[in-house]
């Protein structure tokens, strides 16, 4: 009997080893745009975060924050869950979730500038936190940085292990003038995203996305 | 490559040079390179030779063995096959043979009965009146002139048509009592015919299970007798048992696979969707265990019943101790498949919710909740009730897998052991005049120096032929 309990126990703390809660689960945070005329955007914004909450899974992370004139604070978070084990527990937060995100867009005031570096720092500190397996920062924006002045963010970003993606990058006017302009704001971002260490996408269709979410 | 050029800046010179060369050195070696060649190849050959005779003695030893095996199996089942067939024929004469002796008697009651009742029926001739002697001697009397004799005649005439009656009336009563008797035998004789069906069929049961006993008898003694044909029939019996049995497990496959779906889900609201074990969910590998668990105790339950016999241990149990454990192992197979029906009522609730949710999100309009109908819902329930049940049965197919998988699995290692010792004997002989064509090329490459050397021989042998007689004309 005693023997037997050993083996018992031991089995129980090797299938407690084999328990790994961090690897398989994923940790998305979302940047949105709320500068100047970027808010008309913002529907697609909430499209692509009900796309989110329905394709997450039970254990996963998610985050939406908005990226404003100082995006570097906990304050331009809207709404962040880990969402709970038990699918109907996390059903119900998925609804909390939407519903903050409704409230909003709805009440949104668009900002006079525009600091992407800030949101995606304050986007690794978040996701390095949740220490999960796959970590993905999407930003909604068109990538153009228009900071206050005073505001230092010309330094190389460390985000090792983290998949940067631009989506819905619209061309403003200069870019329609000057294309060039357009492919160095995305070159400029690929840069600074892979010598961070990080991997650098750009989607537009919504499509890519999912498949980019289901990897 | 330069450092090989024997003139420089003489490119084709050079390589003709070294062939020459090399060509000469082959020459020289010849005998050496043909010995080495040919021993190089012979121990390869020797070699495979040797691995293929170590091969087919294996082959040889497992084909003994899988015979055996088969053999030993095949007299097991048919020991259990008339143990069966002695266990019926026991039952049979306990309840209709033993009560033979009683049964004798009241036939033997029967039949006294029937025979005496018979023998009472038996018709009586009706015996002529004494006084017919003196009618008729009267009756031969002549006749007179005053009528007197015809007067007693007639008189005799009435009496004798009042006797005939009254003799006919007694006859009709005796002819109504002993069809009274016969038709009092009719039930005795039913009976007794029923008796005999019975009977009857008794005998015949036991006829046909002493043919069966007969036949069985007759493979137990070929089995016995170490038999290419028993060995044959009981081949062949093992592959259809393996092919049935797999076709029939793969069934129940199925069944486990809908089981897991159908709880897997459901599971993640127990032990979290969001850990792991390696690389699958713990609410997988939970909803499998709980699978595996039922099987176990399907298996436990089929070995209570003495149905299977994968546990030698479980059937020789005391019959007190293995009712215990059949009771156990149903209470908790029962307990299970409880469990799963909760769950697959749970996993109904949890795939609405997510609809429902997916359908806001997507920005549908929610259907409305009462219009659900309870049918899949229901139909889930049961499913994960009945499943776990089901699955018991698969202890069957699995032991008959098993069984069969050892004769299957044997004749299979054999046939690979036959495919490797041709193999290596092939390589064997390959090896063999694979070096004989070696020899042969090499000689084909210094053929121009053989031919010389041919030539300088045969001309030394002329002049060896010529001197002698040379030295006879000097």
């Amino acid at each position: 009997m005693k023997r037997f309990l050993i083996l018992f126990l031991a089995m129980g703390i090797l299938l407690a080893g084999c328990t790994d809660t961090t690897t398989h689960s994923r940790a998305v945070y979302m940047l949105m745009d709320t500068s100047g005329t970027y808010t008309a955007e913002l529907k697609k914004a909430q499209a692509i975060i009900n796309f989110l909450l329905g394709t997450l899974q039970p254990g996963d992370s998610l985050a939406v924050a908005r990226i404003d004139t100082g995006s570097f604070s906990e304050k331009d978070i809207i709404q962040k869950t880990t969402f709970d084990g038990r699918p109907s527990v996390a059903n119900e937060q998925k609804r909390v979730f939407r519903q903050k995100i409704d409230d909003f867009v709805t009440a949104v005031k668009p900002s006079p500038y525009t600091d992407i570096t800030g949101g995606v720092l304050q986007a690794v500190e978040y996701l390095n936190e949740t220490g999960t397996g796959k970590r993905t920062i999407l930003v909604f924006s068109d990538m153009e940085e228009d900071l206050k002045k005073g505001y230092v963010r010309d330094f190389p970003i460390q985000i090792s292990g983290v998949d940067v993606v631009a989506l819905n990058v619209t061309k403003l006017r200069q870019d329609i003038v000057d294309p060039r302009k357009y492919m160095s704001r995305l070159a400029q971002w690929e840069k600074r995203v892979i010598s961070g260490g990080g991997k650098w996408r750009v989607i537009n269709d919504l499509e890519h996305l999912e498949k980019m979410l289901q990897e | 490559m330069e450092h090989f050029m024997i003139l420089q800046n003489r490119p084709e010179i050079s390589v003709l040079l070294a062939v020459m060369i090399s060509l000469v050195l082959l020459y020289l070696v010849r005998s050496q390179a043909h010995k080495s060649i040919r021993a190089f190849c012979r121990v390869i050959s020797n070699a495979m030779r040797l691995a293929a005779a170590s091969v087919v003695n294996a082959e040889k030893k497992l084909a003994q063995r899988n015979r055996e095996v088969l053999l030993a199996s095949g007299m097991k089942e048919i020991e259990s096959e008339l143990e069966r067939e002695f266990q019926r024929v026991e039952a049979v004469v306990q309840r209709d043979l033993q009560v033979y002796p009683s049964f004798h008697r009241k036939m033997d009651d029967l039949v006294t009965k029937i025979d005496e009742d018979y023998a009472n029926s038996t018709e009586a001739p009706p015996l002529p009146p004494p006084w017919i002697s003196a009618v008729q001697a009267f009756a031969e009397v002549p006749a007179d002139k005053d009528g007197g004799v015809a007067m007693i005649l007639g008189e005799i005439h009435k009496t004798l048509e009042h006797q005939q009656k009254s003799a006919l009336e007694e006859y009709r009563k005796s002819s109504a009592t002993r069809h009274g008797l016969l038709k009092k035998i009719m039930p005795f004789c039913r009976q007794l015919s029923k008796s005999l069906e019975k009977v009857g069929k008794t005998i015949t049961g036991l006829e046909e299970r002493a043919k069966i006993i007969d036949e069985k008898m007759a493979d137990y003694e070929q089995i016995r007798a170490n038999s290419e044909t028993a060995v044959r029939k009981l081949s062949s019996s093992s592959l259809t048992q393996f092919v049935i049995a797999g076709l029939v497990m793969l069934i129940a496959i199925g069944g486990a696979v809908i089981n897991f779906n159908l709880i897997a889900l459901p599971m993640s609201e127990m032990v979290g969707g969001g850990s792991y074990i390696g690389p699958h969910k713990t609410s997988d590998v939970a909803a499998l265990v709980i699978i595996l668990v039922e099987l176990s105790m399907g298996l436990f339950l089929m070995e209570s019943l003495r149905i299977t016999h994968l546990f030698p241990l479980i059937s020789n149990m005391d019959d007190r101790l293995r009712t215990r454990m059949l009771w156990i192992s149903f209470s908790l197979l029962f307990v299970l498949a409880g469990v799963e029906s909760s769950l697959a009522f749970m996993r109904d609730r949890i795939a609405s919710d997510m609809e429902a949710l997916r359908q806001s999100l997507a920005g549908a309009e929610l259907a409305a909740t009462s219009a659900r109908s309870l049918i899949p819902t229901i139909g889930q329930m049961v499913l994960g009730f009945v499943l776990p049940f089901a699955l018991t049965f698969v202890a069957i197919p699995l032991e008959s897998f098993i069984q069969s998988s050892r004769t299957v699995l044997g004749i299979c290692a054999m046939g690979f052991l036959r495919l490797m010792a041709f193999v290596l004997r092939l390589i064997g002989n390959v090896a063999h005049y694979f070096g004989k064509i070696l020899v042969s090329l090499y000689d084909l490459v210094i053929a121009p120096f053989l031919w010389v050397e041919k030539k300088i021989v045969r001309e030394h042998r002329t002049e060896i032929k010529m001197s002698p007689k040379e030295e006879v004309s000097q």
